[in-house]
């Protein structure tokens, strides 16, 4: 689909939400690693209920998931505490976190809030154990490099890892998190993308986030001009960016179109649904046999209309199942997919009779426990309502490849109630100025190329390496930035495709190695097998043993002398040009213990010697 | 500006660099508290504020709870804590602030066991309990089961409900379930625990049980409450759910949830057993001494002229030699002593080691296997009630209300 996004009226903004790497969690002294559930060292569990905000308002988003209760599991491991369980009251705002935090938001110009309160944000999926996320509000009002503007800037703990539907695992939760939400500032699917990729860039700049997979989370707010906002969660990679607010684009462009014919039409809904459960009780369709009760609705002149597509994958029938699904029932079956899933024509036409339906209408039926289906018809008759208006604001998950799915409302904010366990914190403006802007990855990759002579990929590379603190620090104490800059990325990405366990190889380790080969101890020559012997475990000192045995000069003569001894005839022949073939005899069988330049000294000495002699 | 400001006044933040709008909720020390339209708190100086519109905000009605007459009764008594609690503005803490009509609200569940009449003694955090409310809240649960009320629950806040529920233990007869609950997460959290320990409370309330007990949470998970005696319960964490422990006990039952199954011990007092009666009399100059290494003779002499002295003291229950004059001569003075042990496990023996010998010739009683906080509350109710000394100091090594086992069964 070609869309003029001008003509649309697109508006959209991004929240970045990416792990601190701070020592301790947000709310608790316990260490902000992620465990393998096979670690876990118990499990308990839990119900969750919606609760009141302090103005007495009961947020919608919630009461929408107390619709169906559920109970959460929760693994715990030697890592966690009591504040994870909900079972002690959170210790003061961690102080390491809110520098980190102010940081970054003086890198973005904000003004940082007098005196930051923290807030109880209520999201009963079970994610948090206490029903509600702590977070704070840090900055307000900054503005980037490419001129998108920053609304705020928060500091909240991160949720539990969702293992499976109601299980979740607690070593995640409080790490903490900063949240950056941009202004709607943003027209494009591709300034959406760029945006992202330059907040990401000045969180990198910091060197005090966490890396990896799911460290970082992009949520996207949408809306086009007769649209709605939108908000999509939890879009992990930033090159589907684009795509994603391109097919959200396109949704709500569908969903007004389909508006639109429903107006025209002079479609309603109908308000009583019908009980049809005999009508299938010889269906080949499972679904419908083994239901308890069959519920149908009739939606006048809504026909062909649910079963049109409004992104890759999704119809306005699947929006509709999103809501039903909220009461527990598995899904929904539509006449505009009908005949199809065991159910035959006969059976649709005795349907559509029952309820009095022309080809001009849709009949949605479900099937499941009573309660269950009252409930999902209400919510299906809701969504239908929603489609006669346009476009509802939601709260939407990214589904694989980029179209998305239903979560919850948009919440509003009646889902915020003050954290009354945590003490307000001041920010006072000497404290602020305190702060030291650190150098952006984009300039540092610049004076990568200009003081170190390195090629743009490297200095990229290097720039964005975790590594690069310890680089730098590696070349203030004298190291060569190339020999530095082979230690700290090329060496180490060449072992990783080997399949070595680089992770495992501590920045400190390689440090003192580079520090051994500036004294000359073991040759450059041995980087990458004493790298490999510190991934296998071995501290530096056992590394350069194995991968380089320390020779003394003596043994090292008595080498040279019996290789040269032994290609006398070659070296007679060859005479000066035999150095360079016997320079590699020699280095393959000191194996890097010594500096090639040595090595080249004392070859070159004793060639000339046997040649005097022979 | 200040103090031209209410609760619910739109105002404009005015900070270096920009401005934004909220709602004016509180200030304390020149610091102003404002909700922005995004639902958060920020503070900000007060200088930094100015008023753009005037509160608007309403009372929030709670709602009518329609109950159902073919259930039995059952009163629910408040006496305010964190099962009905809620943020107060003016010290930015949890306070309780609910009405007992209000626990209906919070805890839905409730109305389709019973009919609930709702009175509310007092409003208080569980520390600021007196033995004064504990004779108010006696005769108010007499009242209750006296016009017809098949069961009783009094919320209370945990610190010290085990006092309170030993109190009611010992200054009431009682032939229905009265069930002290609370809660350890407040209640304006989803995570609280008080509609499952409500929930369960209130079963207690109409099973057959017949004497003062405590129901709460028994584990960490939403699974099972525990029903403790009221003589044998302690608050034995500062704040996990399943704080409460029965000492030195059998538990007298449990109640599975979220199914609402409730199992009583054979060792339970059955509903009926007793007659209704109440003798709310309290000797409220008794004292409760944690005697510990080192402890001066003169620190008791703070407590003379009191009646009674609790002395949590250690191991099998001693103090040290350099005690044992003063405390001749206050119970010589008339002070009651009764000695009971920090190991609150087990039961106290005066007779094994010299110092022991000597509390006792000095006057001291044996406080038997009785939990240091109950033997505190027994004596005030027993110098309360008894004309001579003598019988006082029978009925503290009698067992009255499941405070003392005459045996200690393995």
């Amino acid at each position: 689909m070609n869309l003029n996004y001008e003509a649309l009226g697109l508006v959209a903004g991004i929240e970045i939400h990416q792990q601190l790497n701070t020592k301790e969690k947000l709310f608790c002294r316990c260490p902000t690693v992620i465990r393998e559930i096979e670690e876990a060292n118990g499990e308990f569990y839990r119900y969750l209920r919606a609760t009141k905000s302090e103005m007495g308002e009961l947020d919608r988003a919630a009461e929408e998931e107390m619709m169906h209760v559920r109970q959460f599991r929760y693994l715990t491991y030697d890592t966690t505490c009591l504040v994870e369980n909900d079972e002690e009251p959170p210790l003061p705002l961690n102080e390491e976190a809110l520098d980190i935090v102010l940081t970054i938001a003086k890198v973005c110009n904000m003004t940082p809030i007098p005196e930051i309160h923290t807030m109880r944000k209520l999201v009963i999926d079970g994610s948090n154990t206490s029903g509600f996320q702590r977070t704070c509000l840090v900055a307000l009002n900054g503005v980037l490099p490419s001129g998108a503007t920053i609304e705020t800037i928060c500091l909240e703990e991160e949720a539990a890892q969702r293992i499976e539907d109601t299980l979740f695992s607690l070593d995640r939760l409080g790490i903490p998190l900063i949240e950056i939400t941009t202004s709607p500032c943003l027209h494009t699917p591709q300034a959406v993308q760029k945006t992202a990729a330059e907040i990401g860039m000045i969180l990198r700049s910091t060197g005090r986030v966490k890396r990896g997979l799911g460290t970082i989370r992009q949520d996207i707010n949408i809306s086009i001009r007769d649209g709605a906002r939108v908000e999509i969660k939890g879009v992990q990679e930033l090159d589907l960016i684009a795509e994603v607010v391109q097919r959200e684009v396109q949704r709500q462009v569908s969903l007004l179109e389909i508006r639109d014919e429903l107006k025209k039409r002079g479609a309603s809904i109908e308000k009583t649904p019908v009980e049809v459960t005999s009508l299938f009780s010889t269906s080949k369709s499972k679904v419908l046999t083994k239901a308890a009760m069959i519920l149908a609705i009739k939606l006048n002149k809504f026909g062909g209309l649910v079963g049109k597509e409004i992104q890759p994958g999704r119809r306005l029938g699947t929006e509709m199942s999103d809501y039903a699904k909220k009461c527990g029932v598995g899904g929904l079956f539509h006449t505009d997919e009908l005949p199809a899933y065991g159910v035959t024509e006969e059976e649709v036409a005795a349907l559509k009779k029952t309820l009095n339906a022309s080809n001009e209408d849709c009949v949605i039926l479900v099937a499941d426990k009573p309660e269950r289906c009252h409930c999902a018809i209400q919510q299906i008759i809701k969504r239908a309502e929603m489609a006669l208006e346009g476009v509802p604001k939601e709260t939407r998950k990214m589904l694989e490849g980029g179209s998305t799915a239903y979560m919850r409302p948009l919440p509003g904010a009646a889902r915020m109630y003050p954290e009354t366990d945590v003490f307000p914190v001041r920010v006072t403006p000497e404290r602020y100025a305190s702060y030291e802007i650190p150098e952006m990855i984009d300039d540092t990759i610049e004076r990568y190329i200009r003081e170190f002579g390195f090629t743009r990929e490297l200095a990229r590379q290097m720039a964005y390496s975790e590594r690069r603190e310890a680089f730098e620090e590696a070349v203030a104490a004298g190291i060569k930035p190339a020999l530095a800059e082979r230690a700290f990325n090329s060496t180490l990405r060449e072992l990783n495709r080997e399949g070595a366990p680089i992770h495992r190889i501590n920045d400190e380790d390689i440090k003192s190695v580079l520090l051994l080969m500036n004294k000359g101890a073991i040759a450059k020559e041995a980087l990458s097998p004493v790298l490999k012997a510190l991934a296998e475990g071995q501290t530096p000192k056992e590394a350069c043993e194995r991968a380089a045995p320390n020779l003394s000069e003596d043994t090292l003569k008595a080498i040279i002398k019996r290789i040269v001894t032994e290609r006398i005839d070659f070296i007679t022949e060859r005479r000066e040009a035999s150095i360079g073939p016997i320079m590699g005899v020699v280095m393959k069988e000191v194996r890097g213990s010594v500096d090639g330049k040595i090595v080249n000294q004392i070859l070159r000495e004793e060639i000339e010697h046997a040649l005097r002699n022979s | 500006m200040s103090t031209t400001l209410t609760t619910g006044d739109r105002v404009r933040c005015t900070m270096q660099g920009c401005s934004c709008e909220g709602t004016y909720i509180a200030s304390r020390n020149g610091m102003a508290t404002v909700k922005l339209t995004s639902g958060y708190n920020i503070g900000i100086p007060e200088e930094n504020l100015t008023r753009i519109g005037i509160s608007e905000m309403g009372d929030n009605p709670s709602e009518e709870i329609i109950q159902d007459s073919s259930l039995p009764h059952i009163s629910i008594i408040s006496t305010g804590g964190t099962i009905a609690s809620k943020i107060d503005y003016r010290t930015g803490a949890v306070t309780s602030q609910f009405r007992a009509t209000d626990i209906l609200n919070a805890i839905p569940g409730l109305a389709s066991l019973a009919q609930f009449r709702a009175v509310q003694l007092c409003n208080i955090l569980s520390e600021n309990m007196t033995p004064a409310i504990w004779q108010q809240l006696a005769r108010a649960i007499y009242d209750e089961i006296k016009a017809g009320a098949q069961g009783i629950l009094v919320t209370h806040g945990t610190d010290t409900m085990a006092y309170s529920a030993a109190a009611m233990s010992f200054m009431l007869r009682t032939p229905v379930p009265v069930v002290f609950v609370g809660s350890q997460r407040s209640a304006d959290r989803p995570s609280s625990d008080n509609v499952m320990n409500g929930m369960c409370a209130a079963k207690t309330a109409l099973s057959d049980l017949g004497e003062v007990v405590v129901v709460m949470h028994g584990t960490t998970s939403d699974d099972t409450c525990l029903i403790h005696r009221g003589t044998r319960v302690r608050k034995m964490h500062t704040s996990r759910r399943d704080a409460f422990e029965t000492i030195g006990d059998e538990i007298i039952g449990s109640v599975q949830y979220p199914e609402l199954k409730i199992t009583i011990s054979p060792h339970a007092v059955q509903r009926g057993t007793h007659d209704l009666v109440i003798s709310e009399h309290l000797e409220e100059r008794c004292a409760l001494v944690w005697y510990y290494p080192g402890m001066k003779p003169e620190v008791l002499s703070a407590w003379e002229g009191y009646k009674g002295i609790v002395l949590a003291g250690t191991g099998l229950g001693h103090t040290g030699t350099d005690m044992i004059d003063r405390i001749k001569k206050m119970s010589d003075a008339g002070t009651l002593f009764v000695m009971t042990s920090q190991c609150l496990h087990g039961r106290v023996c005066d007779r094994v080691y010299d110092t022991g010998r000597d509390l006792l010739a000095a006057g001291v009683i044996e406080g038997e296997d009785m939990l240091p906080e109950v033997a505190l509350v027994k004596l005030m109710w027993v110098l309360g009630n008894c004309s001579s000394g003598d019988d006082a100091r029978r009925l503290m090594r009698e067992n009255l209300a499941g405070e003392i086992r005459r045996r200690s069964p393995t």
